[in-house]
């Protein structure tokens, strides 16, 4: 299995996002290829997951966009992330918030998780 | 047709510049040494055959350990022959430099045994399609085998329960996406046959 990790590193690029998880608002900014030109999108949104190891790692943000609800599942080592930006820490328990889904006003409120600053 | 011996090691993804992610299986393939070349006129047919992966000299018949020293190699696990290969002499090696990235090639293993199997996993069948109205534990039975007193048999390759997977399996037009000579990998498109660590031939 180790063996496996070692190839993955040297196949796919392993990229440095700020550690985040589940129960976590982040801003994604994704590359779009239309036609020739190529732009960034923005997508914000509380993560219900991350699964997968290595180079098969995704996680899925969910928003809401008027009243509907949208999710969208983006690979880690994906070339076309550019970037993720942590907004808000999540105080969940679990790793995997699927009940989060059923949320809606007041219960999909997610109490924020505070760090001491290290100085 | 020219292949190597190789191991399964595992799949994961690798990532286009397009942004495509692709599912591949990282194969650890050779290098392979020439263990005997069979001639036309000694054995009747062109072949050479190749050897792949260590084994104990203490687990080695006496026979077996013969036929590697005459190969000036150390004991090993697999044997497997190939024709087409051209000018190689007993005792040279071969490594995964003989694929090019782009090539196609056909790999076959072991699949994963799955026991005995009833014929909804093994072929596909729908079962018997109700639960209630007097079924009675019926649900994955395979239904009507033919008619009756004529034909008045059952014919040949009716497909029925039986022991599924863990046989040999081959896996053709599988694309090499990476060839990485110094660490005797290959990286090919899809999945191929066998558990982890499996022992399969890739040939061109």
């Amino acid at each position: 299995m180790d063996r496996l990790k070692e190839i993955e590193n040297e196949l796919v690029e392993t990229r440095n996002f700020p550690a985040f998880k589940a129960g976590d608002t982040v801003a994604v900014s994704y590359k779009i290829k239309e036609g020739e030109k190529e732009r960034i999108q923005q997508y914000t949104g509380v993560v219900l997951q991350r699964r997968g190891t290595g180079a098969t790692e995704t996680f899925t943000v969910r928003k809401m966009s008027g009243n509907v609800g949208v999710e969208r599942i983006f690979p880690i080592s994906s070339p076309f992330l550019d970037d993720v930006k942590v907004l808000k820490h999540g105080r969940v328990r679990r790793a995997r918030i699927f009940y989060f889904r059923e949320r809606t006003g007041k219960s999909a409120r997610i109490k924020e998780r505070r760090y001491f600053s290290e100085n | 047709m020219p292949g190597l011996i190789g191991r399964k090691v595992g799949m994961t993804s690798i990532y286009s510049a397009e942004g495509k992610a692709t599912p591949c299986t990282v194969i650890e393939a050779g290098p392979c040494v020439v263990t005997q070349v069979k001639t036309q006129d000694r054995d009747g047919y062109e072949a050479i055959q190749l050897g792949f992966g260590e084994r104990k000299e203490n687990n080695t018949p006496s026979a077996l350990k013969g036929h590697f020293k005459k190969a000036g190699t150390t004991p090993k696990s697999e044997l497997v022959e190939f024709d087409g290969f051209e000018g190689l002499n007993l005792g040279e090696s071969v490594n995964v430099e003989l694929f090019e990235e782009g090539e196609f090639v056909s790999i076959s293993g072991t699949s994963k045994g799955k026991g005995f199997q009833g014929v909804v996993k093994r072929h596909g069948f729908g079962g018997v399609g109700q639960a209630t109205h007097g079924q009675h534990n019926r649900l994955r039975a395979p239904g009507s085998i033919g008619a009756a007193s004529y034909p008045a048999r059952v014919f040949k390759g009716m497909r029925m329960a039986g022991q599924m997977g863990n046989k040999t399996v081959t896996i053709e037009n599988l694309q090499i996406l990476k060839v990485l000579t110094d660490k005797n990998l290959l990286v090919v498109k899809g999945s191929i046959p066998g558990a982890k660590g499996s022992t399969v031939i890739i040939e061109k």
